[in-house]
């Protein structure tokens, strides 16, 4: 409810402002208000009405299919949004709900869902309305830190603003704090950073995402990023079985499919590709698919294109997989380590 | 004598809950916000100082509202309006604009008569708080 709320325009004295005395109405409309708020200590709560009013269900059931595995981190989502609900309800009755401090850290391998989670983050903590617009502005060190004295606090500070009402996803945060070198900008970026997420903890989250040694180095030195963070998420791997389970989404997402054979084959290679060095979850999984795509159309086009239907287009054989070269150097023991896996 | 101008100058001065408001309308629309000002009170001087650059892709009005605030804090008694630009092709103007600061006194403007051949007499306007004072002392701050 608005009341008159006379704003100081610059202490203007002309005579055709707004009337100053508050209207009789409002102020009883207020207390009124303030009395129906005082509410019975066995009065029923219906915390599964504002659940549902919520569609947070939507969302983490989206979250839950979409998603394979990431036990641990479904769990805190859960608990998260079961927090911010019950401080809603809270609220509704009347009794006092601090605004939880919710920037996050998720740390974890390459590969391993961290930016696919911070976007449903953004979105959950959007229909909780704990966040205005439920937007994701994701940022490296480039974007913070500027290139002269003077140039990063204006600079992190665009970046906020642009955030406001929303998530700000900083990847890969450790690079922000550059230890071997004082004279850095980055911890003017840091600071920048510390003083809105204390500040303005109800128009902005931040998440800091990186590989996990390297963002516990950054914790140590940055001892006041790491109080302010309530929720440290640690990303685990993929098991083999997830990764198949993976690679099934992301191959029905583009209409492919394998064949039985070809299921058989990959799982093999992910038997052997998680050994092999560079390897990053799901993003080596898009990678391989990638390639298996790139093979089938050259068989396919090499095939000379007789008797091709709908099906060929969509399946991907075993061959195709078995031409990688993780499989020749599995049997060769690991010539060429360390390239890209083709 | 106040100043008007804008998109809503034959309203009361808005309050920071409207400015606030008209900004989220503008971000919505896809609008990019700028914050100027200026000491110049002549309907004529239409290019006023900007304040920072102007502000685009923007979501919410709560950093708009920062700088708003930053311009008054440093230029307590000088106009500040507010402008949202649109970008879009065929449009690429000035969308909405309004004043969101003024200065405390406002003194209004003076009639200048200049004697011309003849028996001519020019007429112009001068402001009384500019009267030949430079810029940024023309309001007292």
């Amino acid at each position: 409810m608005e009341t008159e709320r006379r704003y100081s325009f610059g202490g203007r004295t002309d005579g055709d402002s707004r009337p100053e005395e508050p209207a009789p109405e409002a102020a009883d409309e207020q207390t009124q208000e303030e009395a129906a708020r005082v509410v019975p200590d066995d009065a029923p709560v219906d915390i599964e009405g504002a659940f549902r009013d919520s569609n947070v269900q939507e969302v983490l059931d989206k979250l839950d299919r979409e998603l394979v595995g990431l036990k641990p981190i479904k769990t805190r989502i859960k608990e998260t949004a079961a927090l911010l609900l019950v401080d809603r309800v809270r609220t509704d009755v009347g009794l006092p709900a601090a605004v939880p401090s919710l920037h996050m850290s998720f740390t974890g391998n390459p590969g391993t869902g961290k930016t696919t989670v911070a976007l449903r983050m953004a979105e959950i903590l959007h229909r909780l309305e704990y966040i205005r617009k439920g937007h994701l502005v994701s940022v490296t060190r480039d974007q913070l830190v500027g290139q002269y004295i003077g140039h990063t606090a204006p600079k992190t500070k665009e970046i906020l603003k642009k955030a406001m009402g929303g998530v700000l996803f900083i990847d890969e945060a450790y690079y922000l704090h550059r230890a071997e070198n004082e004279r850095d900008y980055g911890s003017e970026a840091i600071e920048t950073l510390l003083q809105v997420m204390e500040n303005q903890r109800d128009d902005i989250v931040v998440i800091l995402a990186g590989y996990k040694d390297r963002m516990d180095q950054f914790f140590q030195n940055n001892p006041g990023m790491h109080s302010r963070i309530a929720h440290h998420m640690d990303f685990p791997d993929y098991t083999a079985e997830e990764l198949l389970e993976i690679s099934g989404l992301m191959l029905e997402e583009q209409q492919y499919r394998f064949s039985q054979e070809a299921e058989k084959t990959f799982r093999e290679y992910i038997e052997l590709r998680i050994k092999r060095p560079n390897f990053s979850n799901a993003r080596s999984m898009r990678n391989a698919l990638d390639r298996a795509r790139l093979r089938q159309a050259n068989r396919l086009f090499a095939g000379g294109g007789k008797g091709l239907t709908k099906k060929d287009l969509m399946t991907i054989e075993s061959e195709d997989i078995r031409a990688s070269r993780v499989f020749q150097e599995a049997v060769g023991d690991g010539e060429g380590e360390g390239t890209d896996e083709r | 004598m106040k100043i008007t101008q804008g998109t809503f100058s034959f309203l009361p001065e808005l309050t920071d809950e409207q400015v606030k408001a008209q900004i989220e309308y503008a971000l919505d629309q896809g609008w990019a916000i700028n914050v100027e000002y200026t000491d110049d009170p002549h309907p004529r001087n239409t290019y006023w100082e900007m304040w920072g650059l102007p502000m685009f892709d923007l979501r919410d009005p709560v950093g708009v509202m920062e700088e708003v605030q930053a311009c008054r804090d440093a230029h307590p008694n000088h106009y500040i309006r507010v402008g949202a630009f649109d970008s879009t092709r065929g449009w690429e103007t000035v969308r909405l604009s309004f004043i969101v600061n003024r200065p405390e006194h406002e003194p209004g403007f003076r009639l200048v008569r200049q004697e011309a051949q003849g028996r001519n007499i020019r007429y112009t306007i001068e402001s009384y708080a500019v009267a030949g004072r430079p810029e940024g002392e023309r309001y007292g701050d």
